[in-house]
């Protein structure tokens, strides 16, 4: 598409050197004159009654500022908030919190799944079982659609709870001046912070402001208000100087959110020429003493079948709660479902790939819905296939011979991403030619302030160098949260229409200057002139001055016509190599390949699918989190034990982005890209090794021992 | 608490520090000598992320106690280049797209630094265990072994 001079190129992140030279400052890098360190008392047991809680011994050692209690009257996990202290320095602070005198009263708890769902289990909560239904959706009549098959096939996928782990963990620090609260935050959402701070302190949402500068990520783990947020306002009101706190890893690892577990059982009918007839899903998911995650969207949407059944629920436990994870949902239903798809090929000898392209849709709700805006699988399928020699497959799984053997296999992913109608952003022109672009959003780590740049500097023929970049602040125009991939596709068309004003204002000055029509100005290379005859130009810096004073342009992400889908999607293909005496697999090679409309950026765009592949198979083989079922406690709250994917593990990752024109999503015809990459990796991980080996790994990660037990019941078969 | 004085050659600046003996290299470099530069990721030497060269060999600054670089030269990110004048590895990292978050960045780039003085003519894999002791969460490592490799590359043309 030539719509585009710097949009959809290979742009440098604006920031980048201040990042790599040490200069961008990150939460725990703020330093405020006076400021008190904060800590947070967590309770050691996973159930109790907390009978009293005696603040006075940590109140009077000498150093400390403030200790407050947090009006719990009851921990359902271990990591609960029971107090906090504010002290001069880190030492006295955990000094004063040793010094909390609670008396609990240890009440029964269960913190595996299993053991929740067992009748006569200890209840999480008083009022509501352990297990409750968050889904029941149906179309057509499963069981007609069984009769009709050739084949029905009943598996049972499971997936381990994963631990978002940023590299930064979370942390925030609370100034009052005056009736005005003022909060750095690490955050995916400052607005939220923002509203809900207000909200819990009463005072007016508009004398909060909450500040986000740089931070490292969160992956959802940072989407709400916090704890240790509305700790540091109260400490900080209290003592009438600005506190700070920062969790540790420990914390990070106990009680700020989780991916949830699931268990999933899929049955499905299909006739021998590859055609669904019924397809249904039994899932269990756990996310402690928080909801878990549904796992069925993909299954609903993505593949034709005029037959379904869902039905989902979620297992409380007392554990730290979940929160959402990186594509929260897909990827554990992508897992099964992708996984199962292939068994199902297997088992009427088709090609996986076939399998799905059979079952291809143009309308949503497994073609039972309205059209999707834009819908670029196939292409990613094709692309994909030929990226990675998808005819090197082993046309039966297993065929291959030796103790090392490769595989290669393949999963498709659907996700959300279309953006938020609404956002607002706005363009500042200055007299002396300089451009601000403001919006409220924040740059979680993607290069948010880099798109921003890309797309104003697009639009008014400037480079992205030329335009400041004013994010991360909650007085700024309305921007949603970074999460659920929305950042780009709400943000980018706002940039983009408050750009479009500014031109076009720009273009009357310019026309009027230059004695032609507006319509016959064009605007690029830091110049205006007239298209007919290019000599009679005015250059960017020397219209300006005649604004005389800074103007704004008003820009807004519009809404979308009913009537349509949006989506996003991809393919991931996969080759791996399995040792069948040790049971490691090695990732050799992914091609991802992805439809998010129009890219912004393609220097970023292939970072964030890099990235997102990357976490993907740090969690398809090594990610877990352990817990002693009879104590509760967390076996590795740290990274030393739990796993995440190094340099040593990483393959070589190919991104494709192929070009689709969405005329109905935005402005711009973007979609989102921070999750989709995360979806299929697992699940083509997963089928590659059946491919390799033969049997199917059912359950993340995907660790050498299992893999060696299941080629020992292969065996046995 | 009994505390000592020592001296460190901070980014070729000669500074006196009083440090207490449990305190680490990463204390006082950040708290008492503002070299923010240097990340804490997890005080626990298990991701890399608060790297810097101790006369020239690369540490966990968390696994240090400032008491062992007493008398030393200590280098962090801002030591090996800033804005105005960057180091070429630092111009790598950036051209090659592989910062996102930037976290680790810091620890990285010390790392890349080291490794490179001792190699110049890297392969693929030496690069991969190099870096293998950085975690990194969002970027991937694909992009930092780029920008790695062609750093060396580039100066070896």
């Amino acid at each position: 598409m030539a719509k585009f001079n710097i949009i959809g190129r290979d742009t440098l992140r604006i920031d980048g050197h201040k990042i790599v030279t040490g200069k961008a400052p990150f939460l725990n890098d703020i330093r405020l004159r006076g400021m008190l360190v904060g800590k947070i008392l967590r309770s050691p047991h996973p159930h109790a009654e907390i009978v009293s809680i005696d603040l006075s011994k940590a109140k009077s050692l000498p150093g400390v500022k403030a200790v407050i209690g947090l009006d719990r009257e009851k921990t359902r996990y271990i990591g609960n908030h029971v107090a906090a202290v504010a002290a001069g320095d880190e030492q006295t602070a955990e000094k004063a919190l040793k010094l909390i005198e609670v008396e609990y009263k240890p009440l029964p708890y269960v913190v595996s799944a299993e053991k929740s769902m067992e009748e006569g289990a200890p209840r999480v909560y008083d009022k509501r079982p352990n297990v409750e239904k968050i889904r029941d959706e149906k179309r057509g009549d499963v069981e007609l659609g069984f009769k009709e098959a050739d084949v029905v096939l009943e598996r049972t996928y499971k997936t381990a709870i994963e631990i978002h782990h940023p590299a930064e963990t979370h942390g925030s620090i609370a100034k009052w001046e005056g009736d005005r609260l003022i909060v750095w935050d690490s955050t995916q959402a400052i607005h939220t912070v923002r509203d809900g701070l207000a909200r819990i302190l009463g005072i007016p949402a508009g004398c909060v402001t909450v500040i986000k500068r740089y931070m490292g990520a969160g992956f959802g783990s940072k989407l709400g208000l916090n704890v240790h947020t509305v700790s540091a306002a109260m400490l900080a009101k209290q003592t009438g100087r600005p506190v700070k706190i920062t969790l540790t890893r420990k914390e990070n690892s106990l009680c700020v959110g989780n991916r949830p577990a699931s268990l999933q059982t899929y049955k499905s009918g299909v006739k021998k020429d590859g055609t669904l007839t019924a397809l249904s899903l039994i899932n269990y998911t756990t996310g402690g003493v928080k909801r878990g995650d549904r796992c069925s969207e993909p299954l609903l949407d993505v593949y034709r079948c005029p037959n379904l059944h869902v039905k989902e629920y979620t297992v409380f436990t007392n554990m730290g709660g979940s929160r959402p994870t990186r594509a929260p949902g897909h990827v554990q239903g992508t897992f099964g479902l992708e996984g199962f798809l292939d068994e199902l090929a297997n088992e009427i000898g088709m090609d996986p790939l076939e399998l799905r392209k059979m079952n291809y849709t143009t309308k949503n709700r497994g073609d039972t819905g309205v059209p999707y805006s834009s819908k670029g699988l196939d292409k990613c399928y094709e692309l994909g296939a030929e990226k990675i020699g998808w005819h090197r497959r082993n046309k039966t799984p297993g065929a291959g011979q030796g103790s090392t053997r490769r595989g290669l296999g393949m999963s498709s992913q659907i996700f959300w991403g279309d953006g938020v109608p609404g956002t607002l952003a706005d363009v500042k022109l200055y007299p002396d030619g300089s451009v601000d672009v403001i919006c409220g959003t924040q740059d979680i780590g993607c290069g948010t302030r880099t798109h921003m740049a890309v797309v104003a500097a697009d639009t008014l023929g400037l480079q992205p160098k030329d335009i400041t970049i004013k994010l991360g602040n909650s007085d700024y125009p309305w921007a949603p949260i970074s999460g659920g991939s929305l950042t780009t596709p709400s943000v980018a068309p706002a940039v983009r229409d408050a750009s479009l004003k500014a031109a076009d204002h720009l273009k009357e000055m310019a026309a009027k200057k230059l004695k032609v029509s507006g319509k016959d100005i064009s605007l690029q290379d830091k110049k205006l002139a007239d298209k007919n005859n290019p000599e009679n130009a005015i250059s960017f810096k020397e219209l300006t001055r005649d604004l005389r004073r800074e103007t704004v342009f008003h820009g807004e992400r519009k809404g979308m016509p009913d009537g349509f889908a949006y989506n996003t999607f991809g393919a991931h293909f996969v080759e791996v190599e399995v040792d069948t005496e040790t049971g490691q697999i090695k990732v050799l090679k992914v091609v991802a390949a992805h439809d998010s409309g129009q890219i912004i950026n393609t220097k970023t765009a292939e970072s964030q699918v890099i990235g997102g592949v990357t976490q993907g198979v740090s969690t398809a083989l090594f990610e877990q989190r352990i817990v002693d079922d009879t104590t509760g406690t967390l076996v590795n709250p740290n990274w030393r034990d739990y796993k995440i994917a190094t340099s040593m593990d990483t393959p070589e990752i190919i991104p494709i982005f192929v070009d689709v024109d969405d005329p109905h999503i935005n402005i711009l015809g973007t979609k989102g890209l921070g999750e989709p990459p995360r979806i299929p990796i697992a699940a083509a991980i997963g089928n590659a090794v059946y491919n390799a080996i033969g049997v199917h790994i059912r359950e993340t990660p995907m660790t050498p021992d299992k893999v060696l037990q299941a080629l020992k019941q292969k065996e046995v078969i | 608490m009994k505390t000592y004085l020592i001296e460190i050659k901070l980014n070729k600046e000669l500074k006196e520090v009083e440090v207490t003996a449990q305190e680490t290299l990463l204390e006082i470099l950040r708290n008492k000598l503002g070299a923010i530069d240097v990340k804490d990721g997890c005080g626990k030497g298990d991701c890399g992320a608060c790297a810097v060269l101790l006369d020239g060999k690369a540490v966990n600054s968390c696994l240090t106690l400032a008491l062992q670089a007493n008398g030393k030269e200590v280098t962090t990110l801002r030591g090996i280049g800033n804005e105005k004048n960057p180091h070429p590895i630092q111009n790598s990292f950036v051209k090659h797209g592989a910062v996102q978050c930037g976290f680790c960045t810091a620890g990285m780039v010390v790392i890349a630094k080291a490794f490179l003085n001792q190699n110049q003519n890297p392969s693929r894999q030496e690069i991969r265990e190099a870096i293998s002791g950085n975690l990194c969460r969002c970027t991937g490592y694909e992009k930092i072994i780029d920008a790695i490799q062609n750093m060396a590359l580039e100066s070896k043309s």
